[in-house]
């Protein structure tokens, strides 16, 4: 089992370009989902606190 | 459909029920995607597991352009009928195909590496890429430059469309010029040359990758229109009493009773 998991991680001799690749995609459209959802959410909050203070909603 | 959501209020209401589904849409294709590419599909007969690269390298390629297009195009409706939800979708739509463009640049150099023995090369289909990634950059920078936000947007409009001259560059470089780069193999006259045992996780990735674009998309539009009505409110708020003040000023008071005149 270990030597068949060892086998898939060394994808066959490439694993240093492959694993990579798919961590800069992880990191690089992961990173920006994270960000853009953290914006959106302080966007929201900041809105409904000034609506709440002037009395607009 | 796009002029009835062209109004930011019916667009907030319409992408509020949208969004989740789109997002969780983009999670269940690309977990299935993924597992396509990463343990089903079969190694390529010459390029072993190497080949694993293309299922994010050729769909972020494709986001890449594809997202481009759509800037200049949101530009392009901002300039002419100045929509302030083109203005917002086209800026909000940059830094997500910034990432795409820097995934494909990333992905190939890496899959490049071992497959022609470089991790760069200055060719055309490369430089071009790489040209559309400062294109992007110099939108955002542009847009964020200025601190009237209309005047940001119509610079960078004028940008994005300029920029759209490197797309058709990008897709027939390696047709124009001898690059190291491979020509077409999917998208191309006589249909894939492509197996398909290859092409169908291919695919799968490329439509994940755009469910993902159309939430992250929606995403920034509403965060953006949140921003803008934050800011328009705390404007209004900040100078309801000189407004007031001024009104009261130009017109003095009326007197209580008509004189009956009329």
């Amino acid at each position: 089992m270990t030597g068949e998991l060892g086998r898939y991680l060394a994808m066959g001799g490439y694993a240093a370009f492959v694993w990579p690749a798919y961590g800069v995609a992880l990191g690089g459209l992961g990173g920006l989902a994270w960000c853009s959802w953290r914006r959106y959410r302080a966007s929201a909050a900041a809105l409904e606190r000034l609506q709440r203070e002037l009395g607009t909603r | 459909m796009i002029n009835r959501l062209a109004n930011p209020a019916r667009f907030m209401r319409t992408s509020a029920t949208a969004l989740p589904w789109c997002g969780w849409s983009a999670a269940g294709v690309l977990a299935v995607g993924l597992y396509w590419a990463l343990v089903a599909a079969p190694p390529d007969y010459q390029q072993g597991e190497a080949v694993r690269i293309m299922y994010i390298h050729v769909p972020s390629a494709w986001m890449a352009l594809g997202v481009y297009l759509f800037v200049a195009v949101a530009s392009g409706v901002a300039l002419v009928w100045r929509h302030p939800l083109a203005e917002i979708a086209a800026a909000a739509a940059a830094p997500i195909g910034a990432a795409f463009t820097f995934v494909c640049l990333a992905t190939g150099s890496l899959w490049g590496r071992p497959m022609w023995g470089t991790w760069w090369v200055w060719d055309a289909r490369l430089t071009s890429v790489l040209v559309l990634l400062f294109l992007y950059l110099g939108y955002i920078a542009l847009v964020n430059a200025f601190d009237e936000p209309s005047r940001g947007a119509k610079a960078g409009s004028v940008l994005a469309l300029v920029g759209v001259v490197n797309l058709p560059i990008i897709k027939f470089s390696v047709d124009w010029w001898n690059t190291l780069h491979q020509p077409a193999s999917v998208m191309r006259l006589g249909g894939p040359r492509i197996d398909v045992s290859l092409l169908v996780p291919l695919l799968m990735m490329a439509a994940g990758f755009l469910l993902l674009f159309l939430a992250l998309l929606m995403l920034r539009m509403r965060a953006a229109l949140n921003e803008r009505k934050a800011f328009a409110l705390h404007l209004n708020s900040e100078f309801a009493p000189a407004r007031a003040a001024a009104r009261e000023h130009a017109a003095p008071a009326q007197p209580a009773v008509s004189s009956g005149g009329r």
